[in-house]
């Protein structure tokens, strides 16, 4: 069991702000995120888009900005959960217990939710019967690609993932690439060398074609398609693979017990608090009357539930407000000479 | 004002004026029609304000820039009559639209 004075749900720019908002004032914190990597949607949906109205920055990307806090984060040591996601949230006693998809377990007074929109899930087949064969033989990812060998596969997609894979699992396994229209949106070099490899007969190209349904006992065996025209195949098939990006899911925070509005998490605006004592919501995730979802909100809100951690990590000492240009003790947590 | 109807997956017609310049999404949205998750906020980055659009205004309508079929590529259930909402900015022209919503958006 991991204990913290402040545990971080969520490593944007809202949960990044945040935790160095909470090593500054002197508390311990630990980041939890479902992504591989640090930098949320800010990563994940928009790295090399500029962004105009982060203040004193007039233009950065998504990657930069990413960038810059994790450099402010640097004399701060935090320990940071990646690929994990949060399942569970307990009361015991007069801390939060909580537990990750890998087993993980906090004990923590604060939680503070910096979720965003959700956790980055991969998009599913829209086809039901999908889910019968999920993990056994339709995959939204390779853990081990040698399970292919010898094998038919159906990968579905038109980015540079179903690209990539196709090209790999050519070598070795029957590959039928299959996409809703003509045009790949992958890189230009794999976009040509899949037409390269549909020439010579190592993949099988359908475009304009849709999955409308799977056959198969237990082992997926064939899969239904169609296309604009209403035109039917059915191709045979031992695996299905399908890269269709990921999509946000507020997923098990449903299940807290949090007062919602929608997709959003209602707090108050002193420590934005939710209606459970010590979880704390901050950024796009967090509602409450004029709320906008701007990340430099989502700074304030940090700043502001960093002090309100404070009160229940360190019960017995008072909080005292202090500027970086002239206090002793946060010079010292930055590492800096006073 | 452009009226913009709205068809629910459940066949509800959900009829509203919507001011110009806003998207369709943006309609949607701010008049509590169900089944446009927009979680991105109108930044062509998620595919979650997917849309039919009836035959008849498909041509009509603006075309899309590469970065919205390449977001379609992602919608749940596309179709060559898909567009995303917030890509669809309401004015005169557009008065009496409508749009089919998705029964899911993921």
């Amino acid at each position: 069991m991991i204990k913290t004075d402040a545990l971080i749900i969520g490593a944007g720019p809202t949960g990044l702000f945040t935790a160095h908002q909470l090593k500054l004032i002197g508390l311990d914190c630990e980041v939890v995120d479902n992504l591989d990597k640090i930098g949320g949607q800010c990563i994940e949906l928009y790295p090399h888009k500029p962004i105009y109205d982060i203040p004193a920055v007039p233009e950065c990307t998504g990657e930069e900005l990413t960038k810059n806090l994790i450099n402010q984060l640097k004399p701060f040591d935090i320990k940071f959960h990646l690929s994990e996601r949060v399942e569970e949230v307990k009361k015991d006693n007069i801390n939060w217990i909580v537990k990750t998809n890998n087993g993980k377990i906090f004990s923590t007074p604060n939680v503070i939710i910096a979720g965003g929109v959700g956790s980055f899930e991969p998009r599913k087949f829209p086809v039901k019967e999908c889910e019968k064969f999920e993990n056994k033989s339709i995959f939204y990812s390779v853990k081990d690609k040698k399970i292919f060998d010898g094998k038919t596969v159906a990968i579905f997609g038109g980015g540079d993932s179903a690209l990539d894979w196709a090209v790999e699992l050519s070598k070795h396994s029957k590959v039928n690439l299959i996409h809703r229209r003509e045009e790949f949106r992958g890189a230009q070099a794999t976009v040509d060398k899949v037409h390269a490899l549909a020439k010579e007969g190592k993949i099988n190209l359908f475009t304009k074609y849709q999955m409308t349904s799977v056959k198969g006992n237990g082992q997926l065996e064939s899969i239904d398609l169609k296309n604009d025209d209403d035109e039917k195949r059915n191709i045979k098939a031992d695996y299905a693979l399908g890269f269709f990006g990921l999509i946000m899911q507020l997923g098990p925070i449903a299940n807290w017990g949090l007062n919602l509005d929608k997709k959003t998490i209602e707090v108050d605006t002193e420590k934005f608090e939710t209606n459970q004592k010590g979880i704390y919501a901050v950024g796009d995730i967090c509602s409450y009357p004029g709320k906008l979802k701007l990340i430099l909100s989502g700074f304030h809100e940090g700043a502001l539930a960093a002090r309100a951690c404070f009160k229940l990590a360190r019960p017995n000492e008072k909080y005292r407000f202090e500027f970086t240009t002239t206090s002793k003790n946060l010079l010292k947590r930055l590492g800096k000479k006073e | 004002m452009p009226k913009i109807t709205y068809i629910t997956s459940d066949a509800k017609v959900h009829e509203v004026d919507v001011e110009n310049g806003l998207t369709v999404m943006e309609g949607a949205v701010q008049n509590d029609i169900p089944g446009i998750d927009a979680d991105c906020g109108g930044g062509m980055a998620c595919a979650t304000c997917h849309v039919y659009v009836t035959e008849d205004w498909f041509d009509k309508l603006p075309k899309k820039e590469d970065g919205e079929e390449d977001m379609i590529d992602m919608a749940y259930e596309p179709k060559k009559n898909s567009r995303l909402s917030c890509q669809l900015i309401v004015s005169d022209d557009l008065d009496g639209l409508t749009v089919n919503i998705p029964s899911k958006q993921a």
